[in-house]
């Protein structure tokens, strides 16, 4: 594949706040990122680091706070989503489609056309599996297969929610390599990781620094006003 | 527009690999027309009378019975999350999805239709009435249906809450394709009711696409 | 968060309507049902089952009220995204339900009489039936989630689909009914006669303000349920924050 380069580019946040269920999930947090940076998120279960993926992603809806790209305020979040690529808990993958239907699926959806499935899919060590259906493939090996999506469809912010869940320590070194080809051509990483790391130089962001003291909850929901 | 065609080609590509889901629509709609005529009797002048609402309510409940696969599984699987995440606006999807769906359901549902009239004993005059109605009424029932699909993602009712959401929504179909069949048996014209399929499977391309990536996104939150 | 989200506003003009809204409500009644049930004279056609009107025509009129203000509430949430339309409608949709079986009820026993059958296929009394129907829709969805600001705004969006569909409805069962029966029943057809419209505005007006009263109620109470689900999320807060 071409080594392609990503033009210069900034993510950043300012003063966010989330609330999941009538429940503020972190307040006040913010962050930032250039071109080849990596912020790795830590924090505590039930922190709010998958809710922070999801919100840097657009999914989410913010509570307060803002999101600038390039440091313009983002406000239309569906063209946002082709900024990025968000790996979940959630695979996305279509067992009734071949190894290569799938990858090339993903190329046709995010619009590029240098993406080659087998290449992909031969980087996460899929490459002798291209024309079989997914649905043979094992949790490790459909993990990968979401990951390939991250190089079949280049964008420059990766957002990774536990990648390195279900993965051998082979996978894991393929991981570390994408993630670092991907810094190397100027590309955005944040990643969600509780284990093992897979970023060299990355920075640190503890979401559970910013969950709310429990005086805070009382304050903000504005029912409490009745 | 490649999101368009992608998830289009992507959509039609599974329906072909697991073509039983749509013969299951298929077989529905066959053994719910068949059942009328062993409740009511197969006195043919009863039936020839009750087939186009026959054949109208059994395609509506068949094509319902799909609608509920419709986005559950790319919902379930974090399919639907990229989908939101395109880059370009979820109503293109919600098309794609919704063309996908009549073209698997839909559309065999009305190649089928003359054949269980037969068995109704539908008189000649009222077939092209019948295919022309459910050509103009179907596209509509798969863009409501889609709006119930994405409303009922994630509930805990499912399938029977999107039958009670969108069944009363789908009354005027069912009365206008009816009403078509009926007066092309009667002879008279049916330019009136075909026009107002027509013109509601329009008013439904233009709204409910928003309406149902509205709930997409909802659902994805 | 929100310029409006803070209900203090919105709750203190209910508070303020509340009074006049039952007291209303109350003197319109006491006047309006002897009138209505007693003192009016009966129709020279359908003799004292006229009075059935009394009731079925105002309770048919909050059904289609409640909705419109229930769609109203639907487009306000998701435009503005204002908890309080969302509590408001919530609060509201089983008030509509209600009055809308009411109104099915009343027409049916009025039917019994004039047409000889409970249930009669007038073009009214079917819309009237299909909109019981997207209410009791617009509850179960409303109620189908864990999450409830999922259920929220689920139910907005389905009320102003529904508000879109109604009017369609309503035409496509006039034309259906017009070419099954040739206007022989018809629930209007009898003569307005001014004896008529005084207990039947009186009426109006008293169930106008029942359904007010009964709203601000159902909104108190839908607060408060808010509020407790809030104080058990402290509670579970408070509880984790101990235990770490």
């Amino acid at each position: 594949m071409e080594t392609q380069t990503f033009a210069p580019a900034t993510f950043s946040g300012d003063g966010l706040a989330c609330r999941r269920g009538g429940r503020l999930v972190f307040t006040q947090l913010a962050f930032r990122l250039g071109s080849g940076d990596a912020v790795v998120l830590r924090g505590p279960n039930g922190s709010g680091k998958t809710t922070l993926l999801r919100l840097m992603a657009g999914l989410s809806r913010i509570s307060a706070g803002k999101m600038a790209w390039n440091g313009v305020e983002i406000e239309d979040f569906e063209a946002h989503g082709a900024n990025l690529r968000f790996i979940g808990h959630l695979d996305a993958v279509k067992p009734a489609l071949t190894v290569a239907e799938n990858l090339n699926f993903w190329r046709d959806l995010w619009g590029s056309p240098s993406g080659d499935a087998k290449q992909a899919a031969t980087k996460l060590g899929l490459g002798h599996l291209v024309d079989f259906p997914a649905r043979l493939l094992s949790a490790g090996q459909r993990h990968r297969l979401a990951l390939a999506r991250l190089v079949v469809a280049p964008a420059p912010l990766w957002l990774l929610d536990e990648p390195g869940n279900a993965l051998d320590d082979a996978s894991l070194n393929a991981l570390a390599a994408i993630i670092a080809d991907h810094r190397n051509r100027g590309g955005m990483v944040v990643i969600a990781s509780h284990g093992s790391t897979v970023v060299e130089r990355g920075a640190v962001l503890d979401v559970g620094a910013f969950t709310p003291a429990f005086k805070n909850v009382q304050e903000t929901h504005w029912s409490e006003a009745v | 527009m490649s999101v368009f065609a992608a998830v289009l080609k992507r959509d039609l590509a599974l329906a072909l690999r697991q073509s039983a889901d749509s013969f299951t629509v298929l077989a529905f709609f066959a053994i719910a027309v068949v059942l009328f005529p062993l409740g009511v009797g197969p006195e043919s002048n009863t039936l020839a009378k009750i087939a186009g609402g026959v054949l109208w309510v059994s395609a509506l409940l068949a094509a319902l019975l799909s609608l509920d696969r419709l986005f559950t599984v790319d919902f379930e699987d974090g399919t639907l999350d990229q989908l939101v995440l395109s880059g370009e606006p979820l109503v293109f999807v919600v098309l794609a999805k919704t063309a996908a769906h009549w073209l698997t359901t839909g559309l065999p549902l009305i190649l089928l239709s003359p054949v269980l009239a037969l068995t109704l004993h539908l008189p000649g005059e009222g077939y092209g009435a019948l295919l022309a109605a459910l050509s103009l009424g179907t596209p509509t029932v798969s863009l409501i249906g889609a709006v119930g699909a994405a409303l009922v993602l994630g509930s805990r009712r499912g399938g029977v809450l999107l039958s009670f959401l969108v069944l009363p929504l789908y009354v005027p179909i069912l009365i206008f394709g009816t009403l078509s069949v009926e007066g092309a048996i009667l002879g008279v014209s049916v330019k009136a009711t075909l026009s107002l399929l027509g013109a509601m499977a329009s008013f439904a391309v233009i709204l409910a696409p928003w309406a149902a990536a509205a709930a997409l996104r909802q659902a994805t939150e | 968060m929100h310029r409006f989200a803070n209900p203090t506003a919105f709750m203190r003009i209910a508070n303020a309507i509340f009074p006049w809204a039952a007291g209303l409500a109350t003197v319109l009644f006491v006047i309006g049902l002897p009138v209505a049930l007693v003192t009016s004279p009966p129709d020279y056609q359908q003799g004292d089952s006229v009075r059935l009107f009394y009731v079925h025509v105002p309770s048919a009129w909050i059904s289609m009220l409640v909705y419109g203000s229930l769609a109203l509430s639907s487009a306000a949430f998701l435009i503005w995204r204002h908890p309080m339309a969302s509590v408001s409608a919530r609060a509201i949709a089983p008030v509509g339900a209600i009055f809308t079986a009411l109104a099915l009820v009343t027409g049916a026993l009025w039917g019994r009489p004039m047409w000889g059958a409970y249930w009669v296929w007038d073009a009214r009394l079917t819309s009237e039936l299909l909109l019981l129907f997207i209410y009791l829709g617009y509850i179960a969805i409303a109620d189908a989630f864990e999450d409830p600001e999922r259920g929220d705004k689920a139910a907005a969006v389905l009320g102003v689909v529904g508000s879109v569909n109604l009017p369609i409805i309503h035409f496509s069962v006039e034309w259906w009914n017009t070419l099954h029966q040739p206007s022989i029943i018809k629930m209007d057809g009898f003569t307005v006669d001014g004896s008529i419209l005084l207990p039947l505005f009186l009426m109006l007006g008293a169930f106008t303000c029942y359904a007010v009263a009964i709203w601000i109620l159902r909104l108190r109470s839908e607060l408060l349920a808010v509020k407790l689900r809030n104080a058990r999320m402290s509670e579970v807060n408070l509880a984790s924050a101990a235990a770490e």
